[in-house]
């Protein structure tokens, strides 16, 4: 029997970057916020402190950081009629898990998404004709929302981070140094680009030498001291190369504990608990109304709490199977294409190249999680598609991110994994190699999607989430095209030797490839196709919020989380100048 | 409010004792896992500790910080005198030593892999354990039942079980170094099948892996002694800052490798 609380305004599901977004707006409007957290409490001091923060074993090997699959986990398979099976290692992605979640150990890679990534399929029917977005069961959707409409939250949230970057777009006025391709900015990165080390320079003069426009990554590893709008100080990075699957010991990276947390966990009508996981959404017999959530503690205790709004603030996998869980949505099913909820699940096309000198000191393990050259040439439609057989695209990175020797030692083509001729070409290669990482979008096809698993449950007794997923036609082509354009950047440096790691089926959860797993509560202009309007408003139930990537109707060449943040602010916005007045439905289905 | 005990001058959080990190959660890890008997000991956080409600301010707790386990001890507490031998021979042939490193036995590797297989990891700590186990395909990766200390144990077994039944009687450590070496390829590729629901090639994967680890982790960890594998690679460890380099493009970078422990230079009064 669960004890049921007194009524908030607003009870939160998972606490990482929208959780804290959305807390601190709410908060400020005055409104009661409950934030519900299934794993602990964490802060720099006490868990990821410089004394013990450069710790590959602990952190990335033994996941210290990331979520308990012993508890929970979900399963995967390649196709429909396959069995699915758990995952019962992490492996191809990296699931945050306590307060801040993956905003506490990702790379702080800050991107916005070109405007033509929210017209997916408007815009590449036009230029490149209907084919274009039904090739390969392809089932892309445009967004509902434009790079416009979104364009002065980015803004937001870059203030929020003090993003460290280089505007290559002002107002519609090209900027030398920056990202010719990137959407109009209103203004300039609140502080400038880092510095970068040896490899990414290199890559950068090759990339020139060839045409392409080079420019530098824009971080949320902070190049100098900031101070955001809500009086959060950041430090200037160290470039001490413990970053992704790290917490930063520095101050130096944006998460929700060096930009949200000091000042929303002193608003007296914020309230978050940790430890705390939500089981189910009530809803109404009627299924128009979310009474509240129902949660469980670490003791075992269960407790229904009543809240006005719910807003979903896990990661992606848990906000989709929470709807399924609690019959919120028709959910998807692939034999007919109807339903929604799971629909056009996706990820990322990730491929990458090693580059190999005698004659040049690298040093990999000066870097930061960002810390990269990048060209935009080749992502989105930054390019003429016309005969190429794809649509979408990726960015090239010479990326430095860090040297960890037990991950990142890149030996040469044919070395063997073990014995003297690769422990021979460790101690060679290590200071004179670097890798260029080429991060393709991943197109959303009827057959990838997110349901129920019929067999595996979890520690609650609740049916565990399963994937059906595996990389598509469409998104093996452009990987493939794109990586032979990051080879001739490569060659054109003159290294010794370069190794090319291309991207092919099927999907495999072993090899770490990242922790972007999009779509399955997707945002669209009307609830026939999608979960959630452009407010990230569920259709179905308006007093129910759909944060984080699950809106994305497809994955753009690009890291997330800025797009997350930005939907966030945007939905936020709407909330409070809107919905408060008169809850219900922000768009007229 | 919805808590209405909360004192808003006194968060809950701080009354908490914060030795969540070292809850013995037993029984009920050991009954979700699936594996019965065995025990998780330490936990190193989520879904264990006791619920806070934190409102009001930052928590902080004296004695909390998150300190890494390090390995303590000398001599074996896992492995048995036949395994012993079995993971010297195997680590020996992953990582043989020369004059340009350690190899995986100098490193201590050896010794790594038994704290590791005596703690967390090896009772699983992090895997989903539970049923049922089908084979599955490759894509799916680890679909054993056995946590890792489990898989070490049958594994080492079946392989030598198959070394005497296909080689003459030797036990793989008695085994020249070059057959070895190819019993060692017939696990990675599975060419190698073994008895006892073992399948080869994972338990190959995960000993690679888990030798790596030992091979390049932080000396507290029992491996990479003297520092010997970073010093080889020219990896200065866990160094904080290295904002001066940035800038000095191909520029060796000279500080001799750091663990957490310092390096044994600054004992000797050395460089």
């Amino acid at each position: 029997m669960s004890k049921t609380l007194k009524p908030v305004d607003v009870v939160m599901v998972g606490f990482g970057w929208t959780g804290a977004i959305m807390g601190q707006q709410l908060c400020d409007a005055g409104l009661e916020v409950l934030a519900l957290e299934r794993g602990p409490w964490r802060d720099t001091a006490s868990d990821f402190a410089t004394g013990f923060a450069q710790d590959e074993l602990r952190y990335m090997w033994r996941h210290h950081l990331f979520q308990n699959l012993t508890y929970d986990t979900l399963t995967v398979r390649n196709k429909v009629g396959e069995e699915a099976l758990p995952m019962r290692r992490l492996g191809s992605f990296l699931l945050g898990t306590g307060v801040g979640s993956g905003g506490v150990h990702w790379n702080g890679q800050i991107w916005r998404f070109l405007p033509t990534d929210f017209l997916t399929k408007s815009h590449n029917e036009k230029r490149y004709g209907k084919k274009s977005v039904t090739d390969y069961d392809l089932t892309v959707q445009d967004w509902g929302i434009t790079y416009d409409e979104l364009e002065p939250f980015y803004n937001q949230f870059d203030l929020l981070c003090g993003t460290s970057g280089k505007a290559g777009n002002l107002n519609g006025q090209i900027q030398p140094g920056g990202n010719p391709f990137e959407g109009p900015r209103s203004s300039e990165y609140p502080t400038p680009a880092m510095k970068q080390t040896y490899g990414p320079a290199l890559f950068g003069q090759a990339a020139a030498s060839l045409g392409r426009h080079p420019f530098p990554h824009p971080t949320g590893n902070l190049s100098r001291p900031y101070t955001n709008p809500l009086g959060a100080q950041l430090g200037a990075c160290t470039y001490c190369g413990f970053c992704e699957k790290f917490g930063c010991g520095n101050y130096s990276k944006a998460s929700p504990q060096t930009t949200v947390l000091p000042y929303l966990l002193r608003k007296p009508n914020f309230t978050l608990r940790t430890e705390s996981e939500v089981l189910r959404i009530e809803v109404t017999p009627d299924k128009k109304r979310a009474t509240g959530v129902t949660y469980v503690n670490s003791a075992g205790e269960e407790f229904f709490q009543p809240a006005e709004m719910i807003i979903l603030s896990a990661y992606v996998l848990h906000n989709v199977r929470l709807l399924l869980l609690s019959g919120i949505g028709a959910p998807y099913d692939p034999s007919t294409g109807e339903g929604v909820v799971g629909k056009n699940y996706a990820y990322q096309t990730m491929s990458s190249v090693n580059v190999f000198f005698d004659d040049k000191i690298i040093n990999p393990f000066i870097g930061a999680g960002a810390l990269a050259t990048v060209i935009d040439d080749f992502n989105g439609d930054n390019f003429d598609h016309g005969g190429l057989g794809f649509i979408g695209g990726a960015y090239i990175a010479g990326m430095v991110t860090g040297g960890r020797p037990i991950e990142m030692i890149y030996t040469p083509q044919g070395t063997p994994s073990w014995g003297l001729p690769w422990k021979h070409a460790a101690a060679k290669n290590y200071l004179r190699s670097f890798n260029f990482s080429i991060h393709g979008s991943s197109m959303s096809t009827r057959g990838n999607y997110l349901s129920l698993d019929p067999t595996y449950r979890d520690n609650h007794g609740r049916p565990m989430l399963r994937m059906t997923f595996d990389f598509s036609q469409n998104d093996l082509k452009m990987s493939d095209f794109l990586t032979d354009r990051a080879a001739e950047v490569a060659r054109a440096m003159n290294p010794r030797e370069i190794k090319v790691n291309r991207r092919s089926r099927p999907w495999s959860v072993v090899p770490y490839q990242t922790t972007h797993n999009t779509g399955g509560a997707i945002m669209g202009a009307n609830p026939k196709d999608s979960v959630i309007n452009k407010y990230l408003q569920v259709w179905d139930v308006p007093n129910v919020f759909s944060m984080g990537s699950g809106a994305f109707p497809q994955n753009a060449g690009y890291n997330p989380t800025a797009t997350v943040a930005a939907l966030a602010y945007h939905s936020a916005r709407e909330i409070l100048t809107r919905y408060l007045k008169q809850p219900g439905p922000l768009v007229q289905a | 409010m919805a808590d209405e005990k909360h004192d808003p001058g006194k968060p809950d959080g701080a009354e908490i004792d914060l030795h969540r990190r070292r809850l013995l959660l037993a029984g009920a890890a050991a009954g979700i896992a699936g594996t019965a008997g065995a025990a998780i000991g330490i936990h190193d956080g989520e879904l264990g500790g006791p619920s806070q409600t934190i409102r009001g301010e930052m928590p902080w707790a004296p004695g909390s910080a998150d300190s890494p386990p390090g390995a303590a001890g000398t001599g074996y507490r896992y492995f048995k005198p036949a395994e012993v031998a079995f993971i010297e021979a195997a680590v020996g042939r992953l990582i043989p030593d020369d004059s340009v490193g350690p190899g995986a036995v100098q490193a201590g590797v050896p010794f790594f892999l038994d704290r590791q297989l005596d703690g967390p990891y090896g009772r699983g700590d992090h895997f989903f354990l539970g049923g049922p186990w089908p084979k599955g395909t490759p894509q799916q990766g680890y679909q054993s039942r056995f946590n890792p200390a489990q898989l070490y144990r049958a594994a080492i077994e079946a392989i030598d079980k198959y070394v005497a039944a296909n080689l003459k009687g030797a036990s793989f450590a008695r085994l020249q170094a070059e057959e070895q070496d190819k019993v060692l390829k017939g696990l990675e590729s599975n060419e190698v099948v073994l008895e006892d629901g073992v399948d080869a090639k994972t338990f190959f994967d995960m000993l690679l892996q888990n030798t790596k680890e030992g091979y390049f982790s932080d000396p507290i960890y029992g491996g990479n002694k003297d520092i010997g594998a970073w010093k080889m690679i020219g990896f200065p460890g866990a160094h904080y800052d290295y904002l001066e380099w940035v800038e000095r493009h191909g520029e060796r970078v000279p500080y001799p490798p750091v663990g957490f422990k310092g390096r044994a230079g600054w004992r000797e009064g050395g460089q």
